[in-house]
């Protein structure tokens, strides 16, 4: 059935999945529904402490077994440890069919790929993976379907029950013997927890896992011991050093610097860039570069910031420090200015739930004025694709791309037209992850696309003095260069979907097959 | 031309293409290793049979490493790569069989 943005998803997928297909951002908006719960083991008694001797204990004591969902988040990011922990010891336990629906998958956790080969681990439920996962999903080792979904997405498919966690495994920083977590402190000091959350309040076992055990109270506690069943203490949870790195030097890369400015000139040129206004933007040199220029501009102007959402890095945190922002909301720390400004009070931790959810009372997301974004590719329909390499394989996450793409006032991407060979601005992209109707600004090196669809900006921007071009225009500068690049021979066996925020479905990803010259 | 000994042009960069050539066993046998080989594999080939013919070698073992080289890369690295194996530094025939 063809859905929204033009993909022809197969009835054996609907079927399979019971989704349908995607049919347009705001398709649920006001679907009123029950929220799940968890199944609570009550501790009534005052024995003290919830400490349990090692993984394997606390995998017995949760009555691990086969077909089991486990839940795990991605604050510890290439630096994590809990996974590949957690899933040694599942493993040599001889446990089957496992699913795990983690918050985000990275190269860190390429060892449980022979867990997947063998059959330990049979579906996997991410934001997205890297490395040598994509690898072995792409090329079909994954017996089930590899789901990805957007962080707004996942909570909302734990929510409703679409997605059932028995054990959440939350890597915690620092805790203390009764569960209550803090994403701040200790040896891996990752600043939030807000992706474990929404782990913390529906999974049936929750598991917390820290190398730093504090007294009680760990107040205030992230997650509470309310929700927690059992502590574990190992030597390490991550590495330090690829948790939080040191502040990205900003970018020299003229091409960037010169996409940044096109950037911060297209902002300031809307009616939404007002005293008050709210912005997010994404870790890519191109939007750090940007959001510096745009403080540049704010101070000449005197214009203040309301509040700033993130995924947050150091030229977000000098806003705060500098004073040109009420506050920052903060889900995620990318760097150790970010960790070190949680402790600022009007720094405020929120859950992914808060942040960018569909299926609440309404998300951070949808108050947004401007998010700037990235993407490997958008084609002529503005139709965004961050999760599936343009050779194919599944290399990237969608991360909150098309939640905050969804909510925001102004979608700004911004996209070198060329990244090496490859096209940025494409006829169709490989695999759609944000649609198109989301996007209202494409931001390349070679000239800046406005979505027709947004009548207004291109209204307003008339005397602005910047390179405008059609998308199509973007799009033949790309491939006069390139080349127009042939489409990908996959397979047709779907190893994958990408599931829209609100559970539809977006696009299938299809097994990769070995390239073969045309005779 | 004649392949005569081997020669290599270009680098393992992003955006170039590393080319080595040798003496043939009588036809060219081509091997083909990129970065972008799913989207444009067919057209590398394309590119690089041109290139040999314009420069009349047909008896030639040629290895492409490709790291998302443009035509115009790829090109100037076989010619690159054929003219060192004939150890012609100078008086290249610009426009002739060195031509767009």
């Amino acid at each position: 059935m063809i859905n929204a943005v033009g993909r022809d998803i197969p009835e054996e997928i609907i079927e399979m999945t019971g989704k349908e297909v995607f049919q347009g951002v705001h398709y649920r908006d006001g679907y009123t529904y029950k929220k799940d719960g968890p199944n609570t083991k009550c501790v009534i008694n005052n024995q003290g402490s919830k400490l349990v001797e090692n993984i394997h204990e606390v995998l017995v004591k949760c009555g691990i077994k086969d077909g089991m969902t486990l839940g795990f988040h991605h604050h510890f990011r290439e630096g994590d440890y809990i996974v590949n922990m957690v899933m040694k010891e599942v493993h040599d336990m001889g446990i089957k069919d496992i699913t795990i629906c983690a918050s985000s998958l990275g190269k860190a956790h390429d060892p449980i790929v022979p867990y997947i080969e063998d059959g330990t681990i049979t579906n996997i439920q991410s934001s997205g993976v890297r490395g040598k996962i994509g690898d072995a999903i792409s090329h079909g080792k994954l017996k089930g379907l590899a789901i990805m979904r957007s962080h707004g997405g996942r909570v909302r498919a734990i929510e409703s029950g679409e997605t059932r966690i028995d054990i959440a495994f939350i890597g915690t920083p620092t805790c203390d013997d009764y569960g209550n977590c803090r994403g701040i402190g200790g040896k891996s000091n990752c600043g939030v927890l807000s992706y474990a959350m929404v782990d913390g309040n529906y999974a049936d076992k929750v598991v917390a896992i820290t190398d730093t055990l504090v007294p009680f109270p760990n107040f205030p506690a992230h997650i509470s011991m309310t929700n927690v069943d059992y502590v574990v203490e190992v030597d390490a949870i991550g590495d330090p050093n690829k948790i939080a790195t040191g502040a990205a030097k900003p970018t020299t890369d003229m091409r960037k610097l010169m996409m940044a400015d096109y950037c911060t000139e297209f902002v300031v040129n809307t009616p939404y860039f007002k005293d008050g206004f709210s912005y997010q933007t994404g870790v890519g040199g191109a939007s750090i570069a940007s959001t510096i220029s745009l403080a540049k501009i704010m101070k000449e102007r005197n214009v203040r910031m309301r509040f700033g959402v993130g995924g947050l890095t150091k030229p977000m945190c000098d806003l705060l420090i500098n004073d040109q922002v009420d506050c920052l909301l903060d889900t995620q720390d990318f760097d150790l200015a970010a960790v070190e400004s949680v402790k600022n009070l009007k720094h405020f931790r929120i859950s992914a739930g808060e942040y960018a959810d569909p299926f609440n009372k309404g998300a951070v997301v949808n108050k947004l004025d401007f998010v700037i974004l990235a993407a490997l590719e958008v084609d002529v329909h503005f139709n965004c694709n961050v999760v599936v390499g343009s050779d194919g394989m599944i290399t990237g996450a969608q991360g909150g791309h098309p939640d905050t793409a969804a909510g925001a006032k102004c979608t700004i991407v911004i996209a070198p037209l060329l990244q090496g060979r490859i096209p940025a601005i494409c006829t169709d992209v490989t695999t759609v992850t944000t649609p198109g109707e989301s996007i209202d600004v494409v931001i390349t090196d070679y000239g800046i696309a406005i979505n027709p669809a947004r009548q207004d900006l291109i209204e307003c921007m008339k005397d602005v003095n910047l390179p405008f071009k059609t998308i199509e225009e973007l799009r033949d500068i790309a491939y006069s260069m390139s080349g127009e690049p042939e489409k990908v021979q996959f397979g047709d066996r779907v190893v994958g979907i990408i599931e829209s925020r609100d559970g539809t479905i977006m696009d299938v990803v299809r097994e990769v097959k070995d390239f073969t010259f045309a005779e | 031309m004649e392949i005569t000994r081997p020669a290599i042009a270009g680098t393992l960069e992003s955006s170039d293409a590393q080319v080595t050539v040798e003496p043939g066993n009588g036809k060219i046998d081509f091997t083909l290793e990129s970065s972008v080989i799913n989207q444009y594999g067919n057209q590398i080939k394309k590119v690089i049979m041109d290139t040999l013919k314009n420069l009349e070698v047909d008896n030639v073992k040629i290895t492409v490493i490709d790291k998302g080289a443009l035509d115009c890369t790829i090109k100037a690295r076989v010619e690159g790569a054929v003219y060192r194996s004939n150890v012609q530094t100078e008086n290249i025939p610009w426009g002739g069989a060195v031509r767009s």
